[in-house]
């Protein structure tokens, strides 16, 4: 019977990520990067949260929203109030209409979303060949794999194999579903200027940038974690009491 | 519930709310003195387990409503408000979440229990049922709280579970039209399933309270299924039980706490955090995992019922039917049984395979008149909602006289198969419908089914009955170690 158990518990715990691994049969395995944010103590880096977010407003965001983030949110970042309103005042936020019926634009405030790259949809699918780039708020909980996918994907570029046709504005990426992407590749090494002393290369970029775009969608993760921890280690101890008492309570019945 | 015999109590306050009221009286009488038998194992933790599962949905499930926006264009929009801007929004909905998850665990335990102890047999059948029914009505909740993200997997969920009804002939169409509230699903089907999403679980309220009221006229069945012969089997449910289940509820808790906080989106799928759109299919649309066995039930009908396969349908009664009218087994004639099943299996291949399409296009084995009446999408939703269905007559099907698994060596292996069956279903609908899970899923489906209709039937006529204990006193302390060698050997 205990045997038993253990073979169905293995069976589910297999099945589980089962998912995950079939809409990549042909694919080669994900980069398996080492977060600072994985694990049951995991936080966010947040030198490289800064330098992601620098990547992102540099040249993710030329083609891709963030329209979930708020740069309020930036705190978690490590800047401080008046940072926070010099990043959003860079800026121009479209807003009314004001007293006359008038839509104008006025310097983001920290209340403020980043705003979209396009005005809708379909400007976005004009601009980029058909395809629509999608809004990177939630990107990495949207992918299986999450940050290693995005990782993989900034340095997944190669040039294609001899048997794969690729049409223009399409470009041969290890780890894109079928390996066909209409986004070109986007980071090259030097591209953005980092004042920490960093590596100035794509690895260092994406790694960056899927840090912080992990940031983007989990903002809680670390507050989260270390709720965990309290929360599983008082269940625990509270379970050691019950059965103790359980233990007093059943001694005359066993 | 009470009698008319009050307790007394001192507390003035108490006494004179019992006197109008007797519901202090009611709790002693059911929570308080209740006679339990004292050898329940830990598997007996799970209906308590279950009861706080349900209030932890509700309690969430409200304070989630009181935020979100059941409309198609703010939604989605609404759920990550939540997570991001409310107050420990987050935690909220990933208790919720999590916790559809860890229910579905507690009550499929729990029905495990039941079945591997018997405790769906006399005089507990209607008892069984409400479980039954509060399973089904849960299983309706879970897939309309999926819907309301608005995820991709939320809306092509929708999309391929309404759609079953279309298989229905003739009114299928209309059904489907009149479930989604408009020929596709959209904002009306969005704004009904949050209604009933939050209408059902005051339901399951009210079906739990029908079934622990049913527990509490019969009684708790126990590992060794015999009956309580007297007070000396029996320990009041406070505080050896109260203790017991709150020992085994936090250490549930501890497990699902441990995916609420570190890994809450493992159970959930990634295209969820896509919001819905009409235009793009995802790659596979896949349902939650405790949905996946049936889902594999449903897929494993690539082929209808043609000819062959009624006339092996109609040779298959014919062999079950000495079965169920025999009063023993002297009465039955196995070798008619075994030619009649042997019979049954040779028309239902050669059904099976006049509609088995190779690689090639043609067909595996022409033969004439093989189109299939009942068609294999029909076939395939009436197996899935059967496969639950079928659950509510088990008291019936199962007729062997001793209830425990424990005493009945042939049965225990029958539903042990059963849950590796299970599993392997669930293995078989979180895999696309291809290649070798195909007919894996079709031979765990033709066991889940053989088990309720054949294996039980059978077992109930020719497995031997067992010397059962005379007591549960007896057997937990006299002769302790006897049940335990008869456990071993069993």
């Amino acid at each position: 019977m205990k045997y038993f158990l253990i073979l169905t518990a293995i069976t589910l715990l297999t099945s589980g990520p089962a998912y995950a691994a079939d809409d990549g049969h042909s694919m080669p395995d994900l980069p398996n990067v080492d977060w600072s944010f994985e694990g049951v103590t995991g936080h966010y880096n947040k030198e490289s949260l800064q330098r992601g977010l620098k990547v992102y407003r540099n040249v993710c965001s030329a083609c891709h929203g963030l329209k979930r983030v708020y740069f309020r949110n930036l705190e978690s970042l490590g800047y401080d109030e008046s940072q926070i309103k010099a990043i959003a005042s860079e800026y121009t936020i479209a807003d009314g209409p004001n007293d006359e019926g008038e839509m104008f634009e006025r310097p983001g405030r920290p209340s403020d979303r980043f705003p979209q790259p396009y005005p809708n949809d379909n400007a976005a699918k004009y601009a980029n060949n058909g395809a629509l780039p999608p809004d990177l708020s939630l990107i990495t909980k949207a992918r299986a794999g999450g940050a290693d996918y995005i990782y993989g994907l900034m340095v997944g570029y190669e040039e294609a194999p001899a048997d794969v046709d690729l049409l223009p504005g399409q470009y041969y990426n290890e780890y894109m579903a079928g390996h066909v992407i209409s986004m070109p590749p986007p980071l090259s090494d030097g591209m953005v200027a980092y004042e920490d002393g960093a590596a100035e290369t794509v690895e260092q970029y994406a790694k960056d940038v899927a840090n912080f775009l992990t940031y983007a969608a989990e903002p809680e993760l670390e507050q989260r974690k270390r709720m965990g921890i309290k929360v599983v280690l008082f269940l625990i101890a509270f379970a050691a009491v019950m059965f103790a008492v359980k233990k007093r309570v059943w001694k005359n019945i066993h | 519930m009470a009698g008319g015999q009050r307790a007394d109590f001192k507390n003035p306050v108490i006494k004179w709310v019992d006197e109008r009221l007797p519901i202090f009286t009611m709790v002693k009488a059911e929570y308080g003195v209740f006679p339990t038998p004292k050898n329940f194992n830990y598997f007996w933790n799970f209906g308590a387990i279950a009861m706080v599962m349900l209030t932890i949905m509700i309690v969430t499930g409200i304070t989630l409503a009181m935020h979100y926006a059941a409309h198609n264009a703010y939604a989605f929009d609404s759920v990550e408000r939540i997570m991001r801007d409310v107050n420990y929004g987050w935690l909220i909905r990933y208790v919720h979440a999590n916790g559809a998850s860890f229910f579905f665990v507690a009550v499929y335990i729990h029905i495990f229990r039941g079945m591997y102890y018997g405790s769906y047999k006399r005089p507990r059948e209607l008892l069984w049922m409400f479980g039954v029914l509060i399973f089904l009505l849960m299983m309706g909740t879970a897939f309309m709280g999926y819907v309301l993200p608005w995820g991709q997997m939320s809306f092509w969920g929708a999309q391929v579970i309404t759609n079953f009804f279309s298989a229905i002939p003739l009114v299928g169409e209309g059904i489907v039209e009149w479930l989604r509230g408009g020929f596709s699903i959209a904002n009306p089907t969005l704004n009904r399933f949050f209604a009933l999403h939050y209408l059902l679980p005051f339901v399951i309220v009210g079906v739990v309270v029908l079934h622990v009221w049913a527990l509490h006229v019969t009684g708790s069945n126990n590992p060794l299924g015999i009956d309580v012969k007297g007070p000396q089997d029996t320990v009041p449910f406070n505080p050896y039980y109260t203790i017991k289940d709150t020992f085994g509820l936090i250490v549930f808790l501890a497990v699902y706490a441990i995916f609420v906080f570190f890994l809450p989106n493992t159970l959930g799928h990634p295209d969820n955090y896509i919001p819905a759109n009409p235009l793009v299919t995802p790659a596979h649309i896949v349902p939650e995992w405790y949905f996946l066995p049936f889902y594999a039930i449903l897929r494993a009908f690539t082929f209808g019922v043609n000819i062959y396969i009624a006339l092996g349908l109609v040779c298959a009664a014919f062999a079950m039917w000495p079965i169920f009218a025999a009063k023993d087994k002297a009465e039955i004639n196995f070798k008619t049984v075994i030619i009649a099943f042997a019979v049954s299996g040779l028309f239902c291949l050669l059904g099976y395979f006049s509609q088995y399409e190779l690689a090639s296009g043609d067909i595996a084995l022409a033969l004439p008149a093989s189109t299939a009446f009942v068609s294999a999408k029909l076939c395939g939703v009436l197996a899935m909602f059967g496969a639950v269905a079928i659950l509510f007559v088990l008291p019936f099907l199962d007729t062997h006289p001793v209830r425990s698994a424990v005493f009945r060596p042939w049965f225990k292996i029958a539903v042990l198969l059963l849950v590796a069956d299970f599993f392997i279903l669930m293995l078989c609908g979180a895999k696309p419908a291809e290649g070798f899970w195909v007919p894996l899923s079709q031979v765990a489906m033709l066991y889940y089914m053989a088990f309720f209709i054949v294996v039980i039937p059978l077992l109930s006529k020719i497995e031997p009955v067992a010397d059962l204990p005379d007591s549960i006193h007896q057997a937990v302390t006299g002769n302790h170690k006897l049940s335990v060698s008869s456990e071993k050997k069993a």
